[in-house]
């Protein structure tokens, strides 16, 4: 029961790493990213190659993975994304179906279609007994790195400069771009960091979540259901969101295995109708 | 002096007036059954995408709803008339068709209710869950659906008890013909209608409309469930003709390459579906022959591309090569090029 809920809270963390970047572009630019998984799809593979081929060691390849990651986010934002913008949703939604076709056709190419797994090192592996309770080490690393990026993200944007003008631009882009804010860079590197998360966030969950060509279009569904769920207004929605969604997949998974994914597209949908805005969104007057 | 009435259905009419070219046009697609003998499959495949575009050209660009669903209805239709023929519930393959296109359409009324809320994301999200749930279900009870293997064993029998499902597709593609063409009669005839034209001003500004004494939420429903009726045709003929069903009809990549074939046809145009399943049909069966694993690749490209360039300035191309064509077809026969342009201004 309690291993079932730390492997929830870790998948749930996972997810929220994955997905934050996703819930600020959505909240601050409006903009519908399919191609989100995309981008931890590159943290993914990226670890594998620096440290399957190229021996690196494991806790090199993360940050190098968040790196790069960030980097060709960045790129894309500048060169493709940022003539979306303005578009209708359709557009934006055919855009980025496009993009996430050509990355898993191209990552297929390049590196075949089978799954690819991380070399983990030897002392993450196994698990520690706590009172009973197995925990594996793998999972607890996941729930530590991903809990410090949280309050780390959580003190960037509540304390810092940055992050105060990146909440302007949530709020209203239309006063923020007036008081002076130039929107449009702060845009570009909260969506780097981002994709540089989600980057990260999929280098850890190779072990868990699988890496193979598909992997954007089999989580697409999950980060979406992060932020509609989450609200896009702030991060603890998402955050909380995203636990609860780890927890219930997990136990989902565990108790009810032959419903499979079903409860938690069934969730989503009540929850959708219910609250329309998201289960922690303030009633925001846009 | 004629009443306000009369002279919007005077309107309506000589809209719904059927121009020479759309009649030289369905005059081809007939003739494609001696013209290309050999082609029958591939042929046939085009008339069914054809016909699945065109019901999502109804909620998107009559109704202005992104669905990323629309596999739902095309699936459960399938899989409900692989389930009748393979369990010989309704030998007749007709009426079998017509009872999957109901089902679809009870589903897509259901449905309607949970997609008329909410923003584009939420509308998204919900029909693209609604088709995940589906297929999903569809995986759990693999002893009834047959699971990953697909549903085996479906025996169609001949329809009318005359015109068996040879090997070639021949039959199977007049089939096809006919039963887009008697779909594409009907699409053509709500188009036309005050109820089409309600529509269209629906999307043009929900607020408005409903301030002129639009019933929005009911025009809504309305056209998702006919749209889902229509795509569960679609999915039921797909079955019906390869005698086969798989989890593949439920697949995200099916409802993603329909909006690419209605964004290449050109959305708000009723043969828009059609020349984009022609176009994309091509499209595919080329780039396969270049490279036949990543041809998603290109598809993407594609999509990346159209964007990237325009949507509208694609559809204004389009358009133009439409409107050359009309002025020509008019001149052949004689007959200014205004009254006929059976595809009227496009309003983009």
């Amino acid at each position: 029961m309690l291993t079932i809920l730390f492997d929830g809270v870790a998948y749930g963390m996972l997810l929220f790493v994955l997905a934050c970047g996703l819930s600020v572009t959505l909240g601050l630019m409006n903009f519908i990213n399919l191609a989100h998984g995309a981008f931890a799809m590159a943290g993914g593979y990226c670890t594998v190659i620096l440290v399957n081929r190229l021996g690196l060691p494991f806790a090199l390849g993360l940050p190098l993975a968040f790196l790069v990651t960030a980097a060709i986010g960045a790129l894309l934002e500048r060169t493709l994304y940022s003539h979306v913008y303005a578009r209708s949703h359709l557009d934006q939604v055919l855009f980025t179906i496009g993009l996430v076709f050509m990355s898993v056709a191209a990552v297929d190419y390049t590196m075949g279609s089978s799954q690819q797994f991380v070399l983990i090192p030897q002392a993450l592996q196994g698990q520690f007994i706590v009172f009973g309770i197995g925990m594996s080490k793998y999972r607890l690393l996941i729930i530590l790195v991903c809990g410090l990026l949280t309050i780390g993200l959580q003190l960037i944007i509540g304390k810092t400069r940055f992050g105060s003008r990146l909440r302007a631009a949530v709020d209203d882009r239309r006063v923020a771009r007036g008081l002076g804010i130039n929107v449009g860079a702060v845009f570009t590197l909260t969506f780097a960091f981002g994709s540089g998360l989600a980057g990260l966030g999929g280098a850890l969950g190779a072990e868990i979540l699988g890496l193979d060509p598909t992997f954007p279009l089999k989580y697409m569904i999950y980060f979406l259901i992060v932020v509609t769920v989450g609200g896009t207004s702030s991060i603890t929605g998402p955050f909380l969101a995203s636990i609860l969604l780890g927890i219930a997949d997990v136990a989902g998974k565990y108790y009810v295995p032959t419903l499979g994914a079903f409860v938690i597209y069934t969730i989503m949908i009540v929850v959708l109708i219910w609250r329309p805005q998201g289960l922690f969104a303030r009633s925001a007057a846009r | 002096m004629p009443s306000s009435a009369d002279s919007v259905s005077a309107y309506l009419a000589r809209r719904a007036r059927w121009s020479p070219l759309e009649i030289a046009f369905w005059i081809f697609v007939f003739a494609t059954i001696w013209l290309f003998p050999g082609k029958y499959l591939i042929m046939k495949d085009t008339a069914i995408l054809a016909l699945f575009a065109l019901s999502l050209d109804l909620i998107l660009g009559y109704a202005g709803i992104i669905s990323l669903g629309h596999a739902a209805f095309f699936g459960l239709a399938g899989y409900f008339s692989g389930l009748i023929a393979k369990y010989g519930i309704i030998n007749e393959p007709v009426i079998a068709l017509i009872c999957s296109g109901l089902v679809a359409a009870a589903l897509g009324f259901i449905t309607s209710f949970l997609v008329l809320r909410g923003s584009d994301l939420t509308r998204i999200m919900v029909t693209l869950g609604i088709s995940l749930i589906l297929g999903e279900i569809a995986n759990r009870y693999s002893n009834i659906t047959g699971g990953a293997d697909g549903l085996q064993g479906v025996d169609i029998k001949p329809i009318f008890g005359l015109f068996r499902f040879d090997l070639y597709g021949h039959n199977g593609y007049i089939y096809s013909l006919i039963v887009l063409f008697i779909c594409f009669v009907i699409v053509r005839r709500i188009v036309y209608s005050p109820f089409g034209l309600s529509l269209r001003s629906l999307k043009g500004n929900p607020l408005r409309a409903s301030a002129i004494g639009i019933p929005v939420n009911r025009r809504l429903v309305a056209i998702y469930t006919v749209s889902g009726g229509l795509a569960g045709i679609a999915g039921g003929l797909l079955t019906q003709t390869t005698a086969f069903c798989s989890l593949d009809v439920f697949s995200f990549d099916r409802s993603a390459d329909l909006l690419l074939v209605l964004i290449i046809g050109g959305t708000g145009y009723l043969y828009g579906g059609l020349i984009g399943a022609v176009i994309y049909k091509f499209l595919q069966d080329w780039i396969a022959t270049l490279t036949p694993q990543y041809w998603q690749f290109w598809i993407g490209f594609v999509l990346v591309v159209i964007v990237l360039v325009g949507r509208e300035r694609v559809e204004g191309w389009i358009a133009a090569v439409r409107e050359f064509i009309v002025r020509l077809g008019g001149r052949l026969v004689e007959r200014p090029a205004t009254v006929g342009g059976g595809a009227g201004p496009d309003g983009h």
